[in-house]
Parts: C-alpha cells; sequence; structure tokens
C-alpha cells in the first residue's frame, strides 16, 4: 500500500494539495482545527492513493511525506 | 520506498508564509537543487528584503541578510572572494526591479557567476499590498487604487527579456509554479541555474511567476488561476538565454 | 618597497591597505580620490587580489559587505558625495557587526559642492553616517605617512571589534605628495573569523549575518552588546597629538590638513610671544575629551579651526564641560585658511585675553 503522512500542525488549510489530487482523496477537514488554528488537510482514502506525490509538488509547508509500497 | 520528503537543506522551520503563498513551493525547489547537487556546505544563501526577508532562517547553508535591492552587490563580495563557493540571491520583485534594478543589470552584465531567483507576483506583499514594477496594467493595488494607469505609472517591466540582452547572462529562464507540471519544470531550471554555476558558466536567473493571494485578495487556488489567465500572456514562460544549449542563445 | 617612497596621500591608502591584508577593493571614481581605485586597479592584480569598479557607490559599500560577511578584508573610497550613498549600506555593516574600512576624501558640500579640500562631513562620520544607534571608529590622518599608518590602524581596529572604520581625509591630504615609510611588508596573520558566513563546510553550525531583529528586546540586547564594545574602544583606541600645549594660553583644537595650518600659524604666533599650542585629535570617534579636559584646566582659551561651518566645536565644548571659552574659526567651499589669517585670529583672541 501506499502511504502519505501530513503533518498535522504545520498545514496551512490552503488547498492546492486538495485540487491537484488525481484521485480525489484530499480533503480539508472542517471539523478539525490544528495548533495554529487552521483546517488541515487529510486523506481520506488511503487505499486510493497511488504516490504520484502531486499534493506533496504543491504545498507550500513541506506538510506531505509521501511513501510507495510500504 | 521515500518518494517525496522535506529536503534537507530546508530548515525544520514553520515558514511564516501566507496559506497557499507559493514563497514555500520555491523554498522547497531551491532546496531540493542544493541537495540534488550536494553543495549545502559550500553555499552561501543572500537573503533580500520583501516577505522572503526571513528566508536567513529557512535554508540551511549559511546566509547573509542583504539590504532591499542589494542582494547581488552582496552576492558579488562574496562570489568574487569565494570563488569556490556556490552563491545566490532570493528576491522579490520589488527588490530586484526596482530598487535593485542598477545591482541587477550590473550583477548580470559583469556575468557574475552566482544564481539569482527572481519571485514575480506583481504586488509588494510584505508592505501591504503596493505597486510592483511587475503589476498589471489596470490591475489594482494599494498605490494603484483604480487599476494600474500606464500614462501615469508607466507599464511592466519583463526582466527576463531585459536581462537576456546582456552578455553576462549565462541563461534566463521564466517559469511558474500554478501546477505540479510546473513546478517540477520549475525545480529542473532551478537546479539547472544551481549547476551551471558550479559549471562556471555566468550568471542564472530564473524568474518565477509566484502568487499572492492575500494582497491579490483570492484564495491560494484562485491565485494560481490568475497566474495563468492573466500574468502568463503579459510574462510568457520560456527560456529567454541559454548558451549551454545547442546554438547558443534560445 | 620598504624603504621612504614619494606617493600621493591617495596612494598610500591604497598601498597601506595592501600591506595590511586586504585584497578586495570595491570603488568608484568620484573626485578628488579617484587615484585610490585606480591604483588598486594597477596593483591588486600583481598581488593576487582584486580591484571592482562597481555600478555605484552604493553598489561598492554592499560588495563590500558581502566580502566581510564571507570574512575576508575589503575595502571602499569615495568623497563626501558617494560617502552620503554608503549611509545605508554603513548602517546595515554595523547592524551585522561586520569589520571594514571605508575612506572619505573630503570635498566641499552640500550636494555636488566643489572639488577641493573640506571638513564638512565631520558631523556624518561621528555622529550620521547611517541610521540607528551606531558609531564608526574614525581616524583622521594628517599627513601622507599618516594615510599610510593610519589605514593600518583601521583594519586592526575594525577587525579586533567587529565595526566599520572610517579613515576621513580631505581632497588635500589625498592629492598631496610626501614620502612615506610603510613598515610592513605584508600582513599574513590575520584574524580567524568564526561567525563568518563562507560556507559551513560540514564542520559546524550554519552562520547567519543579519541585521534584523523585530523583537524590541532582542534589538536593545543586540545594540547593548555592541555599545559594550564601544566602550572598549573609547577605552582602548583614542589617539592623538599635543604640541606646544604645556604653557598654552591659547589652545587650538583641529586636524587633518587644517592642523598642518595651525601648526605654521603657531609657529608665528610663538614668534611674538603668544603662548598657544594645539590639541590634534587622530581619531575623531572616540574624541579625545580626557586629553581636552586636562588642557582645560590651564588654558584660557580653545579656537575650534576646522574646513566647515563649526561641527567638531560642539565637541571640543562638550568635552571641556564649557568649563573655558571655546570659539571657531572656519573657511567653508573648498577655501582653505592662510597661516597669517590664522595668526590674526589667535592675536585677536590673545588680544582679549590680556585685558
Amino acid at each position: 500500500m501506499n502511504k502519505v503522512t501530513f503533518s498535522k500542525d504545520l498545514c496551512k488549510g490552503c488547498g492546492l494539495c486538495v485540487t491537484v489530487c488525481p484521485k480525489k482523496i484530499i480533503v480539508i477537514a472542517k471539523d478539525t482545527f490544528n495548533l495554529k488554528g487552521y483546517h488541515p488537510a487529510e486523506i481520506i482514502d488511503m487505499e486510493k492513493c497511488i504516490a504520484c506525490a502531486m499534493c506533496a509538488t504543491m504545498c507550500p509547508d513541506s506538510v506531505i511525506k509521501v511513501e510507495k509500497n510500504v | 520506498m521515500i518518494v517525496f520528503d522535506k529536503p534537507k537543506s530546508l530548515s525544520d522551520v514553520p515558514l511564516h508564509y501566507c496559506p497557499g503563498c507559493t514563497h514555500g513551493i520555491v523554498h522547497r525547489l531551491v532546496a531540493q537543487a542544493i541537495d540534488a547537487l550536494d553543495i549545502e556546505k559550500d553555499t552561501i544563501g543572500i537573503a533580500s528584503v520583501g516577505c522572503s526577508v526571513f528566508a536567513y532562517n529557512y535554508f540551511e547553508c549559511d546566509m547573509i541578510q542583504a539590504a532591499h535591492g542589494r542582494a547581488p552587490a552582496v552576492a558579488t563580495g562574496v562570489k568574487r572572494t569565494h570563488p569556490d563557493k556556490i552563491v545566490f540571491t532570493y528576491q522579490g520583485d520589488g527588490d530586484l526591479a526596482a530598487i535593485g534594478t542598477a545591482e541587477t543589470v550590473h550583477a548580470c552584465t559583469r556575468g557574475e557567476n552566482i544564481t539569482i531567483i527572481f519571485i514575480n507576483n506583481a504586488i509588494y506583499g510584505m508592505t501591504g499590498g503596493q505597486m510592483a514594477p511587475t503589476t498589471l496594467p489596470g490591475q489594482v493595488t494599494t498605490t494603484s487604487p483604480y487599476g494600474r494607469k500606464p500614462e501615469i505609472q508607466g507599464n511592466p517591466i519583463r526582466i527576463c527579456e531585459m536581462l537576456s540582452t546582456l552578455e553576462g547572462v549565462a541563461y534566463a529562464e521564466r517559469v511558474s509554479v500554478d501546477t505540479p507540471k510546473n513546478v517540477l519544470n520549475a525545480k529542473r531550471a532551478i537546479q539547472k541555474a544551481f549547476q551551471n554555476q558550479i559549471d562556471k558558466k555566468g550568471l542564472s536567473i530564473i524568474e518565477v511567476l509566484s502568487t499572492c493571494p492575500t494582497n491579490w485578495g483570492m484564495t491560494p487556488n484562485d491565485a494560481l488561476g490568475w497566474v495563468r489567465d492573466v500574468m502568463m500572456p503579459y510574462y510568457p514562460l520560456g527560456v529567454y538565454k541559454d548558451i549551454t544549449a545547442k546554438g547558443g542563445n534560445k | 618597497m620598504s624603504n621612504k617612497v614619494l606617493m600621493k596621500g591617495n596612494e598610500a591608502i591604497a598601498e597601506a591597505a595592501i600591506r595590511n591584508g586586504c585584497l578586495y577593493y570595491f570603488g568608484y571614481p568620484i573626485t578628488p580620490q579617484t587615484e585610490i581605485a585606480e591604483y588598486m586597479a594597477k596593483r591588486m592584480p600583481k598581488v593576487g587580489g582584486l580591484c571592482l569598479q562597481a555600478e555605484s557607490e552604493i553598489a561598492a559599500i554592499n560588495m563590500v559587505m558581502g566580502a566581510a560577511a564571507s570574512g575576508v578584508r575589503a575595502m571602499t573610497s569615495s568623497s563626501s558625495p558617494g560617502i552620503s550613498l554608503k549611509s545605508e549600506g554603513i548602517s546595515y555593516i554595523v547592524g551585522c557587526d561586520l569589520p571594514c574600512v571605508i575612506v572619505n576624501v573630503q570635498r566641499g558640500g552640500p550636494g555636488l559642492g566643489g572639488i577641493q579640500p573640506a571638513q564638512s562631513d565631520y558631523y556624518q562620520a561621528t555622529k550620521a553616517n547611517g541610521h540607528g544607534d551606531l558609531h564608526l571608529f574614525v581616524v583622521a590622518p594628517a599627513s601622507v605617512q599618516e594615510m599610510a599608518s593610519l589605514t593600518g590602524t583601521a583594519f586592526d581596529v575594525a577587525d579586533k571589534y567587529r565595526t566599520p572604520a572610517m579613515i576621513l581625509a580631505d581632497g588635500a591630504l589625498g592629492q598631496m605628495m610626501e614620502p612615506v615609510n610603510f613598515n610592513i611588508e605584508q600582513k599574513t596573520d590575520l584574524p580567524q573569523k568564526e561567525w563568518a558566513a563562507n560556507g559551513h563546510g560540514g564542520k559546524r553550525k550554519k552562520n547567519i549575518v543579519n541585521s534584523l531583529y523585530l523583537n524590541a528586546t532582542e534589538l536593545e540586547k543586540s545594540i547593548l552588546k555592541r555599545f559594550e564594545r564601544y566602550k572598549e574602544i573609547e577605552n582602548n583606541e583614542i589617539r592623538f597629538e599635543e604640541y606646544k600645549v604645556e604653557d598654552a594660553d591659547i589652545v587650538i583644537v583641529a586636524y587633518g590638513i587644517t592642523s598642518r595650518i595651525c601648526k605654521s600659524a603657531i609657529e608665528l604666533a610663538r614668534a611674538k610671544g603668544i603662548k598657544v599650542g594645539i590639541i590634534r585629535p587622530i581619531t575623531l570617534w572616540p574624541y579625545p575629551k580626557a586629553a581636552l579636559k586636562k588642557a582645560a584646566q590651564t588654558a584660557k582659551h580653545f579656537l575650534v579651526v576646522e574646513l566647515n561651518m563649526g561641527q567638531m566645536v560642539d565637541d571640543v565644548k562638550v568635552s571641556i564641560d564649557c568649563k573655558v571659552p571655546v570659539s571657531f574659526y572656519g573657511r567653508t567651499g573648498g577655501v582653505l585658511p592662510s597661516a597669517d589669517e590664522l595668526l590674526a585670529e589667535i592675536e585677536k583672541i590673545n588680544g582679549g585675553l590680556n585685558k
């Protein structure tokens, strides 16, 4: 399975990752706040992740780590 | 197997930039280039004045904080005294194309063997959204509240085009970070700009079309769209000069 | 070149800089100091150094900042209008606690002014060469020999206390020719600078050279720390000359080329039985306050002579707590007073004393 890890407290909820994910498995968690008061991005269906790393490519805050075949 | 992780030469420090600001992407691309070429230990970065004034906190190499516009002159002082080190500047549009135009042009014309990363977001971010030399005609800013009027405030300046006329420029490319594809292309260009310095080719400048969601009054995603739809027609992407390409110039 | 050489003052500074281990010069032409850049252009390639003509005085001071930040001895030179351009850069260099040497071969001002000698940048050099709480170590040569020897002093003090140093000369000293003995072949034992931004080599933590402190308490702390070094400079680095002051009724205070004209006037006055002497500050910052205060115990009058409208006169009054009358005689715009002119002034003062 592929694995994407989001460092929740670095995320500013900018949403750039949400737009570029080809599998549409990233959402902004409207019901949660991180330490900085942002709604962080999170994965909703890790199984569908293809480890393309488009999300991490667009992330301005180095929130996302992408692993293949873990 | 890790496919994507934070580059080593990007410091473990939360960035202060606004949500969705593309400074963060470009900082990472610079750090990725430094990692890929394994040059962190020999690199000195020159931070400028603008939103990126704290860049000295974000890179693991030695850093110098320069006065507004003066980074290419400070870089010259470092590079000429330490020619075997890698020196880069990271500058915004006010820094490079307004107050620092003379320093920019003359570092280029002298062919200083440095790398300039130029962030063009058509506005002055740090000071709250004033007009920049790269602000587009009709664009509303706090000092062009009725839209930039060329007959009063002149037209925007195209840096890559202008600098490509100078002998000392080895490589000038305008890139964008509005889509993953363009980000990867920008990554390639930035790495080449550092490789050129290692190969002693002359001055390399990468102009990166960037966003300022806060002062443009847009969401981060809409801001990327504005780069695509409004900035790119005026500032076309592409290589404006490349002495390493077959046949010399673009 | 270890014996006496006949040289222009400007050239003496340049040669002395090189011999004191400065291999990097960044300059821009401006009368009356362009010979420094021209001499450097010819000499630096021969010693493996660099003389780079920048696009402006602003660029030049920023190149010096880069060079100094990366740990080398570097110098720039200019004249009055160009020094104004450097103010921002000088303030940044102070804020970053970097050593370097800046030469001002003064000319008439304000504005484009003239190209003749002046001393009207005294305030700028000692009180206002850049925004913020700052001082520069300022030395004022009065001969071509001192143009050379004080250059070495400037570099040493700059490195020792991590501060920019200024050589405040004038057009006359810059252009005149006198014999110089350099007393030094080539300095090689330059101090190591662990704080320099020159590539960490994987061997140390990264260095940041920076003057930005958005936290007010931190900024105040950094300034207080710098001022502790200024206290050290005041305790250790004051230099001045006293000539015929012990029995003097009238003490002249003057520096640079003016001090030499004053000395001629003193000889003429002494021949007429007038007891007059001179205290010549060699460091303008720190100022030789104690020497002046001591002389005020016996002198009846201080006469300050400058090539300006009265700038150093303020420091003389402050140094002696206005204990004794202080008067000022000046010419400005590039005009130099004659020894006879100064003699007349001395006689006038002396006449007033004896009443």
